[in-house]
């Protein structure tokens, strides 16, 4: 029996080190094709008529002149008239479906459309909790400790308010799916998902089919960020416009306005902010109220306060129900809101009693728990690679001219445990390896770590191991969300490796005269540990196996310590800021970050990099601008929803906790955390700069002019 | 100058003003293949449309023809109906980059030109940077340098990147992040596609400062 | 976007035949770049378009001693590239080096950059030119004035638009008194830079001084002996971004006086914003820190805000000062 364990670091031919992705070649080359790539013979265009109201109920509609023009192949009404799903809640909701013979034909159809609504009230804005009035559904008050106490033992008390706008995912390939029916019982579905092997339940209910008539297919995903668990509800439409279409592929994907305006949005928080400290630095009450809106569901409230386990606290949460599109998870759900509102508030109290934030957040570091010690280590590293002690000023830059400097700094943490996930792991008699597995890639390099797990294991070259993903056919992976893929993957790629490595042994033993215990597989070879030089290459020794492949299942969670969850991350940055425009530019943030065992050190970063870049866009360009009145949003576009360029994100550091201490975890996942902090180290970095905070992201220069209005001229 | 008559189209007995008031509806079906002449300031003038012409493109040197309707762009053209999908429609409106091109040497939003637009001219697709299967200098620098991760923006950035390099062969930093302004990641890349076009550049022609 | 019908002419006066005598007939397509993503978005939607860029008067840059010629298809990055201007005209060079993606530099056109729509996003949203909730109306207040303001106008801003001018190339023209050639079925004439934006009083109204038919064919620029320019423009991004407030600047300075300068502001109002009290702020003065932050103050004496967009008058006047002082720094020509 195998013992399912990590390979000790001297054993690693791949495990760790800095790999290039191997679908990287596809990547560039433009061959790798995503679903809103795919092109099937006879397929159809999708197009949806949507709500141009943020809350009406649809009265009628005519489709007759749709259906008379001959490139129009099917309409379906999503939105009945009389029925529940004729109200509608956000500007954008679907109201009719059609698939015509190309996209031309589909929009003509869509103008053709004639739909009447009853317009209804609407609430879209969300910045002043008494402006949402019945839409506004406060819960009860949770109380930690004693905060009465907390608040009269302290010595400094110090209110603020803080917050961050709904924002969107913009995913670059937006939502959608080709759909096709063979026969009237079978869908494919080329979908954009993070989830391939859940889908095919939730695309079956609706259809009324059975799951195991439905395959889902995708190779490649053009980023999801949370956004993409499902079919949506265009997706099954589209399925049943090729049903009425004979079964013709229909192709229907959002256009950028309505991926902006419906497909996910990261839930708005707010919080009016007060904590109790004494002078020495030590935090003795937290108060918030705080409020968020995520559409008409909850927008969940955010962790408050976030990480440090304040011992006196009194919290109260009003939710906002609105017609802004739903909310979706968005990485790291509800984590960013919360660090960026607490690390603020926090470094606004050390401000208070002129304590450097890097020692007052040591000062009260046990409050995080049992993750004191790696924030301490990942502290000292951040800040050296920052020139913390040398760069620090106390609040507000005194020097000359109209752009101030400073620094900010931020802690976070995430679980990232890894998820269920089964493999099939195949050796051919002729030595040819294929992992089969119905998981996904969402650009994270899922399939470069099931390439290098697999390899490493049986000692093979990489380019020796065929993997096959993102096909529901494949053995059940779960969705890629909240950092669990790859410690579910690889820990059950591992498994499997290790076992079909004892079949391997077991018949290539005989052959080299030694007991199966004996042997392993280390550089394309099977040979005897204690003598190296008598081996079989893996063709050989495979060759034992006769004329039958072996396949071995892998799982997880299964036996063995493999993957493990909580990690803790330090992050500083450093800005400019102009205030005489108000404009932030980023010097540099450094990331220091643990997270076990890494896989591969070039994909891993490249997370933690990612992450941070999303964050500069957070933190400084991305809202969801509503307009109160005609409840549109008005920015569903890419130049007034900003991103940040290549020009706008500074310099970016990066260090990977590995080795002693962490290695021995287990693998655990990155894609969350580091996208936790940005918001908090850029907003304390200015605040730091120009010596007043700016309350709410994103630090655009009209927030900005107007905190140091605030201030007072200087 | 001009007059009614010069308005006159040539063979069809439609005049233009009659043909303006036909409904949007009915101009979207394709009724005709081909084009029309009418005369205008004393010249023969063709007029494409509104129905589908048949369009020539030379992409990656090789000439294709597609009959597609005058609105059409050219990221659709390529897209819908050759089958040829590196570029991506991510923003449709000329901000994003994700659909970058390059037509007679120069990077193009393709989203923003119509196919009919881009006859005669050579166009460059991400696909075209191969030669048979070896990956152009500045593909193999993308993957070196892990510039992609979902890699939906990630062809328009090798075609931009392509372009950027052609003009400026040593470029500094600064001119990298100038060069590739017009380009959007969503992953957060940059810092890899930084690496990648600084690392073509050292390896590519002469360094001349 | 609806379906057209496309002409591709060589010669203006066949350009101007197959343009029509109302809007909404034919629009002229030079680069694209805004226009495709108006009709996409169904805010303009012609019937036919006609194809600028094969007539071939409508290129080319010439210089000669009484200044220079651009044609209207001259493209951003043709501009950025001629070493004559970035050499003798840097407010204008400066404008254009703003627009930071080459896709747009090398498609988007001169021409393009005068005459494309605002960008206001209930213009854009189909609310029509005036913003208004029900565009088929007649009068009713702008969506602006209630709604979200913070890219809108800060002078200029009593009505009926709100929008700000996009044009990233006319306040430097309009500092340095270029005049605007425009080609119609009664031929050509000179419009001054500054007299071709105008402010419209109806949703079928253009903000330019053309009229159906009308084609802009070249921009004639005045040779800027002795004259030191820049522009500023304050952008949040460094990638492509729009400016939220901009100045193009162009003095004559002798014995380290100012005996003249045009200052313009974009960005600012619905059209290119002459600041006449911020020029007259410098007459006669040495240039300095102070004497630029009086005529920024000076820009924006008349600036008010609509609500959101306070923080554009602050913008707009160190915008007008920092190109103040950089054009002092530059060297004459």
């Amino acid at each position: 029996m195998a013992e399912y364990k990590w390979p000790d670091a001297d054993k690693r031919t791949f495990i760790g080190k800095r790999i290039s992705r191997i679908d990287g070649p596809q990547k560039v080359s433009g061959r790798a094709k995503y679903s809103f790539d795919i092109n099937r013979p006879g397929m159809l265009f999708g197009r949806i008529v949507r709500s141009p109201h943020a809350h009406a109920r649809v009265k009628s509609i005519d489709t007759s002149a749709a259906e008379s023009m001959p490139g129009v192949k099917a309409i379906h009404v999503m939105a009945e008239p009389g029925k529940p799903t004729a109200e509608l809640n956000w500007v954008g909701a679907s109201v009719v479906a059609l698939a015509a013979v190309d996209e031309p034909t589909a929009e003509d159809a869509m103008r053709a459309i004639k739909v009447e609504y009853e317009v209804l009230p609407h609430l879209v804005v969300d910045t002043d909790p008494k402006m949402a009035g019945e839409y506004a559904r406060p819960a009860n008050e949770n109380k930690l400790g004693d905060p009465d106490k907390g608040f009269s033992e302290a010595e400094v008390t110090v209110e603020g308010m803080y917050g961050l706008p709904v924002i969107t995912h913009c995913c670059l390939e937006p939502h959608g799916s080709v759909m096709e029916w063979e026969g009237d019982q079978n869908v494919l579905a080329h979908l954009s998902t993070q989830a391939v092997t859940p889908s095919v339940a939730a695309i079956a209910r609706p259809l009324e089919i059975p799951a195991t008539n439905v395959r889902v297919q995708q190779d490649h995903v053009g980023g999801g960020f949370g956004s993409k668990f499902g079919p949506d509800e265009w997706d099954i439409t589209a399925a049943r416009l090729s049903k009425k279409a004979g079964g013709k592929p229909v192709k229907m994907f959002n256009d950028r306005e309505a991926e902006l305006m419906v497909a996910g949005a990261r839930p708005s928080a707010y919080a009016r902010v007060k904590v109790g400290l004494k002078k020495d630095g030590t935090i003795t009450a937290w108060e918030s109220q705080s409020w968020a809106s995520g559409g008409l569901g909850s927008g969940g409230s955010p962790p408050l306060p976030y990480i440090f386990n304040i011992p006196n606290q009194r919290r109260q949460h009003t939710a906002i129900v609105n017609h802004i599109g739903s909310a979706r998870a968005w990485r790291a759900p509800s984590h960013p809101q919360g660090c960026a509102i607490t690390m603020a508030a926090l470094e606004d109290a050390a401000a208070a009693i002129g304590m450097d934030p890097h020692d007052f957040f040591l000062k009260n570091i046990e409050m995080t728990g049992q993750r004191a010690r790696i924030y301490e280590d990942e502290m000292k590293i951040a800040a050296d690679l920052i020139g913390w002690k040398s760069n620090w000023h106390p609040r507000g830059d005194e020097g000359a001219g109209p752009v101030k400097r400073g620094l900010g700094l931020s802690i976070h943490t995430w679980g990232g445990q890894g998820h269920p996930s089964d493999c099939d792991l195949i050796i051919q008699p002729d030595g040819s390896v294929e992992l089969k597995m119905g998981t996904q890639d969402l650009g994270t390099g899922t399939r470069t770590a099931l390439n290098i797990v697999v390899a490493d294991t049986l000692g093979l070259p990489m380019d020796k191991v065929k993997i096959s993903i993102g096909d529901s056919r494949f053995p059940p992976s779960q969705g890629s969300g909240g950092s669990t893929t790859i410690g579910g993957v690889s820990a059950s790629s591992r498994r499997a490796s290790l076992d079909a490595l004892d079949q391997i042994f077991a018949k290539a033993a005989p052959a080299l005269d030694a007991k199966p215990e004996d042997l392993e597989a280390a550089g394309g070879v099977i040979r005897v540990k204690s003598n190296p030089a008598k081996s079989l290459t893996w063709a050989q020794a495979c060759s034992k196996l006769g004329v039958t492949p072996i396949t071995v299942r892998g799982k997880n969670p299964g036996p063995g310590k493999l993957t493990d969850q909580g990690v803790g991350g330090v992050q500083m940055a450093d800005v400019s800021v102009d205030i005489e425009t108000g404009i932030v530019r980023i010097n540099k943030i450094v990331a220091v970050q643990d997270c076990g065992l890494i896989i591969d050190l070039k994909t891993a970063e490249s997370q933690v990099y990612g992450a941070l870049i999303m964050g500069v866009c957070y933190a400084l360009y991305e809202e969801k601008i509503m307009d109160a009145k005609t409840g549109r949003m008005l920015n569903p576009n890419m130049e007034f929803y900003k991103l940040a360029g290549i020009g706008d994100i500074g310099d970016l550091v990066v260090h990977m906790m590995t080795g002693k201490g962490y290695d021995e975890r287990g693998v655990i996942g990155l894609g969350e955390p580091p996208v936790v902090s940005p918001g908090a180290v850029i907003s304390n970095a200015v605040a730091n700069a120009i010596g007043v905070r700016v309350p709410t992201l994103p630090l655009t220069p009209d927030r900005v002019l107007a905190a140091l209005e605030q201030k007072g001229g200087k | 100058m001009q007059d009614d008559d010069d308005l006159k189209e040539k063979g069809s007995g439609l005049s233009r003003r009659s043909f303006l008031k036909v409904s949007g509806i009915s101009l979207s079906v394709p009724l005709v293949i081909g084009h029309r002449v009418i005369k205008v300031a004393g010249a023969d003038v063709k007029v494409y449309g509104p129905a589908k012409v048949p369009i020539q493109l030379t992409i990656n040197g090789k000439t294709s023809t597609v009959n597609v309707e005058p609105r059409v762009t050219l990221l659709d053209a390529l897209r819908n109906d050759l089958d040829i999908t590196g570029a991506k429609r991510v923003c449709d409106r000329a901000t994003c980059g994700a659909c970058t091109m390059i037509v007679d040497g120069k990077p193009v939003y393709s989203c923003s030109v119509l196919a009919i637009e881009a006859q005669g001219k050579q166009i460059t697709t991400v696909e075209g940077l191969l030669q048979g299967d070896k990956l152009h200098p500045i593909q193999q620098a993308f993957i070196d340098n892990d510039a992609q991760q979902c890699g939906f923006c990630t062809p328009g950035f090798v075609v931009a990147s392509k372009a950027f390099l052609d003009k400026n062969p040593s470029p500094t930093a600064d001119q990298i992040k100038e060069g590739l302004g017009g380009n959007l990641c969503r992953c957060g890349t940059y810092m890899g596609v930084r690496a990648a076009v600084a690392q073509t550049a050292q390896k590519g022609g002469p360094r001349n400062g | 976007m609806r379906g057209f019908e496309y002409a591709n002419p060589t010669t203006k006066e066949q350009a101007v035949a197959l343009l029509g005598s109302s809007w909404g007939d034919a629009e002229v397509l030079a680069g694209g770049t805004d226009l495709l993503s108006l009709m996409k978005d169904d805010v303009v939607h012609p019937k036919r378009l006609v194809n600028i860029k094969d007539i071939a008067e409508f290129g080319g840059i010439r210089s000669s001693k009484s200044g220079l010629r651009i044609g209207a298809t001259v493209t951003i990055q043709e501009l950025i590239d001629n070493a004559q201007v970035a050499r003798e005209y840097p407010a204008l060079v400066g404008a254009a080096r703003g627009i930071t993606s080459p896709q747009l530099r090398s498609r988007g056109t001169v021409g393009g950059d005068l005459t494309q729509r605002p960008r206001c996003w209930y213009y854009r949203a189909g609310f029509g030119l005036l913003a208004r909730a029900n565009p088929s109306e007649e009068g009713g207040e702008s969506l602006v004035l209630h709604g979200d303001n913070r890219y809108h106008a800060i002078l200029g801003n009593s009505g009926p638009a709100y929008f700000v001018n996009p044009s990233s190339l006319a306040p430097a023209l309009i500092a340095y008194g270029a005049s605007v050639r425009v080609y119609g079925s009664k031929g050509s004439r000179d419009v001054a830079a500054e007299k071709f934006f105008v402010l419209p009083q109806s949703d079928n109204d253009r903000e330019y001084d053309l009229k159906p038919g009308e084609i802009v064919t070249e921009i004639i620029v005045p040779a800027q002996a002795g004259v030191k320019s820049a522009t500023y423009e304050v952008r949040q991004k460094e990638a492509l971004d729009w400016p939220l407030a901009a100045a193009s600047v162009a003095l004559k300075v002798s014995g380290g006086k100012v005996t003249s300068a045009r200052i313009v502001m974009g960005h600012v109002a619905p059209t290119p914003w002459r600041a006449a009290a911020a020029e007259q702020a410098l007459a006669g003065k040495t240039i300095n820190e102070q004497v630029a932050q009086a005529a920024g103050e000076a820009a924006v004496s008349g600036a008010k805000s609509l609500g959101r967009n306070a923080y554009k008058i602050q913008l707009a006047r160190v915008a007008v000062k920092r190109a103040i002082l950089e054009a002092a720094r530059g060297g004459a020509r």
